[in-house]
């Protein structure tokens, strides 16, 4: 018999998560839970200053209390060059302040001592002088020519500005400009957000004194990538670094870059000979470790009076903190941001983009999000709702009218990017019937009449997501490619190596399915390995969504391989030629005669015990997979609010969301995907914020400040599925993990906007908190 | 979580932590549910010598009405006010409020009695017990003294509760007649603090208003009683228009200052926006009962 489609529960199948036993059972083994013999503890002593010049720093005190071992400064790191640090961006970061402190928060000196809490004491006898400097805080400000300059350390850098970039045809959007009817533009701020992941970042670096094999249990989202950056940092030989991630309790992008801790607690332990553990803190995480967005973005859209879009003009201006150490590919300086072109068939656009150095945390890392796609994403969907209002068009017949045609596919944007496969105006389709758009608005119009405000928003937006192919990404020139390793096992069963490092994205379950779908062998008997840089194949990591478009089609792509293997085995027990054997999920039988089969099982055992003598034993190989493109998904999300004009507070009645991913794993890991990142999409448009006063001084340093929505604040979603497979992915699938938190900030911003757009409300900034909404309302109530 | 030292001691009795404190109260902090304590401790803003661990001294945790008066002592948790079925008639401004303090983590564990010690102005107890005409209770070792609540909050974290004091119990007045309260809360999240709150308490009197009570959070340096929205109703006929003269008179009661939550003027507005809904459901209320 064969076993069934069904039985084997491959791609395309809800199955539970294979890793869920160990973690609602509490058995999950984070950094933290690590303890070693010997171990020690390092706390780190940071900036309360954002801009100011260190005069001293005397040790003595801290140095004398009982039980500590060590105080490890900027000046004792800098003995043995380590400093200053290379960031993703190709910039320097110190790892420890020398010369000055540069944002609040900044890693100053450590201790390490023989308990965490004698560390923390310690803290506070150490004694810094310090020669406070002006902060700079705004990055319009900064770019003035006045501006105090915050990288003196750096022999070429002249004023605060870390970057120029652009894209796209200048003078074709000029000269579409000077043809179009219409013309809408908006000035928004995407502000300063934070992953918070609920595991904060630490590690345990353990370097052999005698073997000098450094050992270090990281979070850390790219493993490998993180090694080869110790190798060059540190000068350690490649081979003798180790990085073992355990379980990664969220990442969202917080966890790709290297930190200063990390650094600081491997120099520690290389000096002491003994493992010594960092974990941060919530505050340390939130005001030293990467945040997100922080773009000033301005856009314009040119249109002809019935609503054919023309030329689209954006630029923006990211405040990148004190060390430009966004983590993004090396050719681009504003990550993906010129996908900003979205879902639209735009004939033209220039895209325009700077930076500036600011006394804040440096690390604009992508939050749950393809390299800045995010706000590209935002702007584009914000413009487009206020482009309708300015025509007098339904934001959805305009979409419609500007759609990139299904016919289209594959697309070149005129910024240069190749789309895959699309079809938008079907998912926004189903949208639209799911919510009853025609009848909302029709409730929404009764609604005013009797003072009432109901707002409507939606986003149709294109991810993209999957990097490489190779020859167009790279992070610091490691190439993003990825791997798999497939290893089937005599009795049939296999262990799967990857190089992607999942924090919870289900990788233990879905990249099984895959090798179930390809290869007939069920996902409980693979196991899959990942996060172990001396036991699986190199790789570049989780985050941009990358792991289903890139290992995941190394993992088809290798069990291909083996299969193919497996069919000359399965030849020669069956004593046919292999021209005669035709493959079902899980066995080979002869054409014309489907009794006589080998099933896979059959095939792995063969393999090791009765393998043609021209070919080489075991069933097992790598592969590593250059993605031919980028994968785009696409969707579109509505949201339905309702406004309460004495508070300024606004419900949420409905999500709808719309998403195509191409063809889905295991669509329930999928849906929970998208629920997170709705959640989180909502929790950046309502709540979320990390500010500075005038001095520098971090707001939003814990949970007090920086607030994570509860179940009870965040909306119910209604998700929905069209299905448009990538035509160059193995099996048709697009990367998924960040499709909601990209797309529906601007469906909720749009909603609340829609709510106000009959009384002449255009923007409100995020968060769009009760407080703004109540302003808009006094300001258009009283201007009308 | 790693806190400065501190020594600890867990008495078995009142007098035991009373006579501690009577000898080391200027050094010493009382922990009841935490909620504000630990957290202090955590970040290192508090850092007293010593703690002095309440939870194990028994005959503190009762909830029950007495002599004219609901009765809340030192170690009732604000679990315990939720889930109390007594409150829902005769108190419910305190049967509204307590679902909304924070969130249920931390009412599992925090005291209604350490909220007013705590007299954080953003708490919400403060509040409901200016509306309510509460007094506290409080013990030294050198014997008892009550305080009204409007003298006890004396400025933002400060009390008069001294050192060697330990509040014992809060003491409410049984509404009179028929009467009715609310308290509506604003806040960002659950478990945020508030960004405004109101607490509001009517009672009638043949038709007319009797006593009301009016109370502000997190819109001043403490819980503000809103003495003259509450004049302008005693005596006055329940009308819409009574009402937003309160209403009126509250939000200029309030000292709110600009923050991430919204500007002083948005705060006034949401103060009259809640008074005027309060008083509406106040009505509402005593006129059922």
């Amino acid at each position: 018999m064969a076993v069934t489609e069904h039985e084997i529960a491959g791609v395309g199948h809800s199955i539970k998560r294979k890793e869920d036993a160990r973690f609602i059972q509490g058995k999950g083994t984070y950094v933290d839970d690590i303890s070693l013999p010997g171990m020690l503890h390092m706390a780190i002593l940071r900036s309360p200053l954002a801009h100011a010049r260190i005069v001293s720093i005397d040790a003595e005190r801290a140095q004398a209390l009982p039980g500590v071992v060590a105080v490890v400064t900027g000046e004792l790191l800098g003995q043995h060059n380590l400093a200053w640090m290379p960031t993703m961006s190709g910039d320097t970061q110190a790892v420890f302040a020398t010369d000055k402190v540069r944002f609040q928060g900044q890693e100053v000196a450590a201790v390490v001592a023989e308990d965490a809490y004698t560390a923390h004491d310690a803290l506070e006898l150490i004694d810094v002088e310090y020669d406070p400097l002006p902060a700079v805080v705004d990055p319009k400000k900064a770019l003035e020519p006045d501006a105090p300059i915050i990288r003196d350390d750096k022999d070429d850098q002249a004023d605060n500005r870390c970057y120029r970039w652009e894209t796209g045809d200048k003078s074709a959007t000029d000269r579409a400009f000077e043809q179009a009817d219409v013309v809408v533009s908006l000035d928004t701020f995407y502000p300063r957000c934070h992953p918070s992941p609920l595991e904060t970042c630490g590690i345990v670096a353990d370097v052999n004194p005698v073997t000098g094999k450094a050992t270090l249990h990281m979070t850390s989202q790219a493993p490998h990538a993180h090694r080869t950056v110790f190798a060059l940092v540190a000068g350690l030989p490649e081979q003798n670094i180790q990085i073992k991630t355990p379980d990664i309790g969220g990442g969202f992008g917080n966890k790709v870059p290297v930190y200063p801790g990390y650094v600081a607690a491997t120099a520690a332990s290389l000096l002491l000979g003994k493992p010594v553990k960092w974990v941060e803190d919530r505050s340390e995480n939130l005001i030293s470790t990467g945040f997100a967005r922080d773009y000033h973005m301005h856009g314009e859209l040119a249109m002809k009076r019935d609503g054919t879009m023309l030329a689209l003009r954006v630029h923006l201006l990211s405040d990148n903190g004190a060390f430009f150490a966004d983590a993004q590919p090396t050719k681009v300086k504003a990550g993906l941001f010129h996908i900003v072109t979205g879902s639209y068939d735009l004939p033209a656009a220039h895209v325009s983009a700077e930076g500036a150095y600011t006394n804040k945390a440096p690390g604009g890392v992508a939050y749950r999000c393809s390299f800045r796609v995010t706000e590209a994403s935002y702007m584009i969907e914000r413009l487009v709702q206020n482009a309708a209002y300015e025509l007098g068009m339904d934001p959805a017949e305009l979409r419609r009218k500007n759609f990139i045609a299904p016919d289209k596919f594959p697309y070149e944007s005129v910024t240069g990017f190749v789309y895959d496969s699309g079809n938008y105006e079907a998912a926004m389709d189903l949208a639209l019937e799911k919510v009853g758009y025609k009848e909302l608005r029709d409730e929404q119009k009764r609604l005013r009449e009797d003072g009432k405000l109901l707002g409507i928003g939606m986003a149709s937006f294109t991810e993209v997501v999957g990097a490489g192919p190779a020859k167009d990404y790279d992070i610091l020139g490691l190439k993003m490619f990825d791997s798999a390793e497939l290893r089937v096992h005599p009795t049939g069963k296999a262990i799967l190596k990857i190089g992607v490092q999942t924090q919870g994205q289900g990788h233990e379950t879905t990249f099984a399915q895959i090798v179930a779908s390809e290869l007939g062998i069920p996902p409980e008997d693979i196991l899959v390995q990942y996060g172990d840089t001396d036991n699986v194949p190199y790789g570049m990591g989780t985050y941009a969504s990358r792991s289903t478009p890139t290992a995941g089609a190394a993992t088809a792509m290798i069990s291909r391989k083996l299969r193919d293997k497996a069919k000359k085995i399965a030849a020669h027990t069956l004593e046919v030629s292999e021209d005669d054997l035709e493959w079902e999920t899980g066995r080979f039988f002869v054409k014309g005669a489907p009794d006589k089969a080998a099933t896979i099982q059959d095939v792995a055992f063969a393999a090791y015990t009765n393998h043609p003598e021209d070919l080489e034993a075991g069933l097992e190989g790598s592969h590593y997979y250059n993605p031919p493109n980028m994968t785009y998904p696409f969707g579109t999300y509505v949201v339905v609010v309702e406004i309460d004009e004495g508070t300024g507070e606004w419900k949420v009645r409905r999500v709808v969301a719309v998403d195509d991913c191409g063809v889905r794993i295991n669509p329930m890991i999928v849906e929970g995907q998208l629920h997170g990142g709705l959640a989180e999409g909502f929790a950046i448009a309502a709540m979320q914020l990390i500010s500075f006063d005038e001095d520098g001084n971090c707001i939003g340093s814990n949970f007090t400040d920086y607030l994570l929505p509860t179940s009870w604040e965040t909306p119910n979603f209604e998700t929905f599925a069209t299905v448009t497979p990538s035509p160059h992915h193995p099996f048709g699938a697009k990367g998924v993990g960040e499709s909601a938190t990209v797309g529906s900030p601007a469906a909720y911003v749009n909603a609340v906007v829609d709510a106000l757009a009959h009384l002449g409300v255009r923007n409100l900034e995020m968060p769009v908190t009760p407080a703004r909404v109540w302003e808009a309302l006094q300001e258009a109530r009283s201007g009308s | 979580m790693f806190p400065s030292r501190f020594e600890y001691v867990a008495p078995r009795s009142l007098e035991e932590a009373l006579s501690t404190l009577a000898g080391r109260g200027d050094e010493a902090k009382v922990l009841a549910g935490g909620q504000s304590l630990i957290p202090l401790l955590k970040l290192r803003f508090a850092s007293p010598a010593l703690i002095v661990d309440l939870n194990r001294v028994p005959g503190l945790s009762y909830l029950e009405e007495s002599d004219g008066h609901l009765r809340i002592g030192a170690l009732a948790r604000n679990r315990d006010v939720v889930a109390s079925q007594t409150l829902e008639a005769g108190y419910p401004t305190i049967a509204a409020a307590a679902p909304l303090v924070s969130d249920p983590i931390v009412r599992n564990l925090g005291t209604v009695a350490g909220s007013l010690a705590h007299a954080d102005p953003a708490g919400d107890w403060g509040s409901v017990m200016l509306a309510l005409g509460a007094e506290v209770t409080v013990r030294s070792a050198s014997g008892d003294r009550t305080i009204p609540v409007a003298d006890f909050l004396v400025d933002t974290f400060t009390t008069s509760l001294e050192p060697t004091e330990v509040i014992t119990e809060i003491r409410v007045p049984k509404p009179e007649g028929s009467s009715g309260g609310t308290y509506l809360k604003l806040e960002r999240k659950v478990g945020d603090f508030a960004t405004v709150a109101v607490a509001v308490q009517l009672a009638l009197d043949d038709g007319r208003i009797g006593r009301a009570g009016i109370a502000l959070t997190a819109v001043g340096p403490k819980n503000i009683q809103a003495i003259d929205a509450e004049r302008s109703l005693a005596g006055a006929e329940p009308t819409p228009e009574s009402f937003q003269e309160a209403a009126r008179l509250a939000a200029d009661a309030a000292s709110p200052i600009s923050d991430v939550r919204g500007s002083a003027d948005y705060k006034r507005a949401v103060v009259r926006t809640f008074v005027q809904r309060g008083l509406d459901r106040a009505l509402e209320l005593a006129r059922a009962s």
